[in-house]
């Protein structure tokens, strides 16, 4: 039994949960109708934005639907804090500031909001990003589920640290902060009631300071990716598409916690695709490899991590791949979608 | 659980590669019947690696791929009453039928659900007493004791507003059914490991007997798919024909006896239609009489339906492993898991969703 992304056959008039879940679907309505309608920008689309003019800041915005409001190892709160900050840090920033905009689904009781935005606070006040402003409506029974949170930031780059999408290169070593699939499937089994909450839990959690640790490589960090919706697969992919290059992980080198490994079985689902809250994909120059390793693993969001993989000389451009535990070569495909609805 | 990483172990893996390079002294042919076997041959490449000359068939044990075409319109009508709460493994929701998908007719207001249990759709029933609760009960003699099991609970409750929507199918008669086919290269089997935990193997005892053919119960994780080829080599090179259990940590000769029973107390066998294959007899199962009040076909009058298969869709010879799907000029193209003509394209199982999730094309195959 396996949950899939939804898509659609005949019909196209309508809006699928799968269009929000960061595959294929999601890059279709972004590209069709979306983007031509603002004004498409010139280059990939990447977690955050160089504000025009200003290319020493950086703004995301992101807005978080998760249910259940709390999980293991985390809630909507926090997330709605970490999500932004570490689409801040992919671009090589630190955080300044923080937006929150609230759409609360009256009946909601005060004391779940009460505890959302103590710990939206707390997860604010530990990273040392204030909140400067924000805004709050109630809308019907009905009309929201519950509590839905938008959260932007504004961060300063670390210069001349200036990673994007398109910056991988032939040679460059793929380094990963730690295991995969922790947060997807500490979501869907709290939702579902399968049983695994109490072997998992959220790797919801701020990278700013895995990326100030990096700092001081410079330019020498050519791509920085934290994998959430879609997960390490769709990262990989859009990695290797908006830089035009063959990008190879080796299967048995990806952690995969244990108990994410047997709720995937069970679930039908492939840890590369399922979602992450806490874990950053980096892109280096092969000779600051070593020296990447070193300063992620100095603090402890990097603790574990380790080496996956390369860009490739000679390959298929455009694609990831995977060397499987048996040796043989497999195409990593972008996920059709997250198969998990609301995770984040 | 820690037996993952023991079956997973790349070092074992290329040693019994290396013992099946040299034990198959011929170019054999080999089945694997299940999906979930599919796919880890193809994601692990294995399929790729072999003796050169020796090949995988797939097989047409992808449940959601045999449902026939008919069974999901019915269950598309019925999941558009109003009124009604349809349940159904999350697999299904995505598979095309005549006209659309669940998935869209979820997007446009039916009550669609996805369950990860038949109980879940009985306690759903029980909790919504003004609703008619349906659970779309596809699957081999797996899921069958699970949804025999959840009839018996909706019994014993007295639910009336609960009922399953029966497309059930059983292997050895799509085994026996292959190998009476005069094309078939089929010369020996991996008879899935689930369905065998279940059932036991003593009803492929005869088959093997019969049409002389090596079975191998055999598990899902790689050194498992690895070990029960080279179990199946190591009899064809030595001619011999019998049922070999490579699964032994879970399944014995006789089965799941408790599970047997509930499927034999809830479920009569039936002849069954098979998406892209067409009628077996005796080859699935139905509501027994007894329980003939959850028959959701019979509860719900959807009128006359007519389904249309998509004439592009080869899926009977991708089932039957006569062809591959980079063999089908709409694979990749005009199919694709975003856009597919046909279950086997949809479904986890399918062999074309799992030759398009490995991103293999009819030139481009995975290299070792």
């Amino acid at each position: 039994m396996t949950i899939e992304c939804p898509t659609p056959r005949h019909e196209e008039e309508v809006v699928l949960l799968g269009h929000g879940a960061g595959g294929r679907l999601t890059e279709e309505l972004l590209d069709t109708l979306v983007l031509p309608a603002v004004g498409e920008t010139e280059g990939p689309l990447e977690d955050a934005a160089l504000l025009p003019g200003r290319p020493d800041l950086v703004m995301s915005t992101d807005s978080f639907v998760v249910s259940p409001l709390f999980f293991p190892g985390g809630d909507i709160g926090s997330l709605a804090v970490h999500g932004t900050i570490n689409d801040l840090a992919m671009r090589g920033a630190r955080p300044l500031a923080l937006s929150v905009s609230l759409i609360i689904e009256e009946g909601l009781p005060l004391s779940e909001l009460r505890a959302v935005m103590a710990s939206l606070g707390k997860a604010a006040q530990d990273a040392g990003v204030p909140v400067i402003t924000g805004d709050t409506k109630v809308v019907g029974r009905g009309a929201a589920d519950r509590l839905f949170i938008n959260t932007t930031g504004v961060g300063q780059r670390h210069a001349p640290m200036c990673p994007s999408a398109a910056n991988a290169r032939p040679g460059d070593v793929v380094l990963l902060s730690g295991p995969i699939g922790l947060h997807g499937t500490t979501v869907l089994s709290t939702r579902e009631g399968l049983g695994f909450e109490g072997d998992i839990a959220s790797d919801s959690r701020p990278l700013h300071r895995l990326v100030h640790a990096l700092a001081p490589l410079g330019a020498a960090v050519h791509v920085l990716r934290d994998p959430t919706r879609g997960g390490l697969a769709a990262s990989l992919n859009e990695i290797a598409r908006d830089s035009s290059v063959a990008v190879e992980i080796e299967e048995s080198a990806v952690p995969v916690p244990q108990a994410v490994a047997s709720a995937c079985d069970l679930l039908g689902l492939d840890p590369l695709v399922v979602a992450n809250e806490g874990c950053m994909v980096a892109f280096v120059e092969p000779e600051a490899a070593e020296e990447a390793l070193t300063a992620m693993r100095s603090v402890p969001e990097g603790a574990q991590s380790v080496r996956i993989g390369e860009v490739l000389h000679e390959g298929p451009l455009g694609r990831a791949t995977l060397r499987t535990l048996v040796g043989a070569r497999r195409i990593v495909e972008m996920p059709l979608g997250e198969q998990l609805p609301r995770i984040c | 659980m820690k037996y993952l990483d023991e079956y997973r172990d790349p070092a074992l893996a290329r040693r019994l590669l290396e013992e099946l390079r040299r034990t198959a002294g011929r170019p054999w042919r080999i089945m694997e019947v299940c999906g979930g076997q599919t796919h880890t041959l193809v994601r692990q490449g294995i399929d790729e690696l072999l003796p050169a000359g020796m090949r995988m068939i797939h097989g047409p044990g992808c449940p959601v791929c045999v449902t026939p075409l008919e069974t999901l319109d019915r269950a598309m009508a019925i999941a558009a009453r109003p009124g009604v709460i349809f349940t159904s493994f999350g697999d299904m929701l995505r598979v095309p039928g005549s006209e659309t998908d669940l998935l869209s007719l979820r997007a446009r207001g039916a009550d669609v659900r996805v369950v990860y249990a038949p109980m879940d759709a009985v306690r759903l029933a029980a909790a919504n007493p003004d609703r008619e609760v349906v659970f779309l009960a596809v699957g081999f003699e797996t899921t069958a004791p699970a949804n025999a099991t959840a009839v018996l609970h909706a019994a014993r409750l007295g639910l009336t507003n609960f009922s399953m929507l029966v497309s059930h199918v059983l292997v050895p008669p799509a085994m026996t059914a292959l190998l009476e086919d005069p094309d078939c290269e089929v010369q020996a089997f991996l008879a899935a490991g689930h369905v065998c935990a279940v059932m036991g193997w003593t009803e492929y005892e005869p088959i093997a007997a019969r049409y002389r053919v090596p079975i191998v119960v055999t598990g899902f994780e790689p050194l498992d798919l690895l070990e029960g080829v080279l179990m199946a080599v190591r009899q064809l090179e030595g001619g011999r024909f019998e049922v070999e259990n490579q699964y032994v940590r879970a399944v014995r000769r006789s089965g799941n006896t408790d599970a047997q029973e509930a499927v034999r107390k809830v479920f009569q066998v039936t002849d069954r239609s098979w998406r892209g294959i067409g009628a077996l007899p005796d080859s699935g199962l139905e509501l027994a009489d007894a329980y003939a009040g959850f028959d959701a076909a019979r509860r719900f009058d959807v009128g006359g339906l007519r389904p249309v298969e998509d004439p592009e869709c080869i899926a009977g010879a991708i089932l039957t492993g006569a062809r591959l799907p980079t063999d089908c000029p709409a694979y990749g193209t005009r199919c694709t898991p975003r856009h597919p003509l046909g279950a086997p394209m949809v479904s986890s199982e399918g062999t074309c969703a799992a030759f398009h999730a490995a991103g293999r094309t009819a030139s481009a195959r995975s290299t070792p």
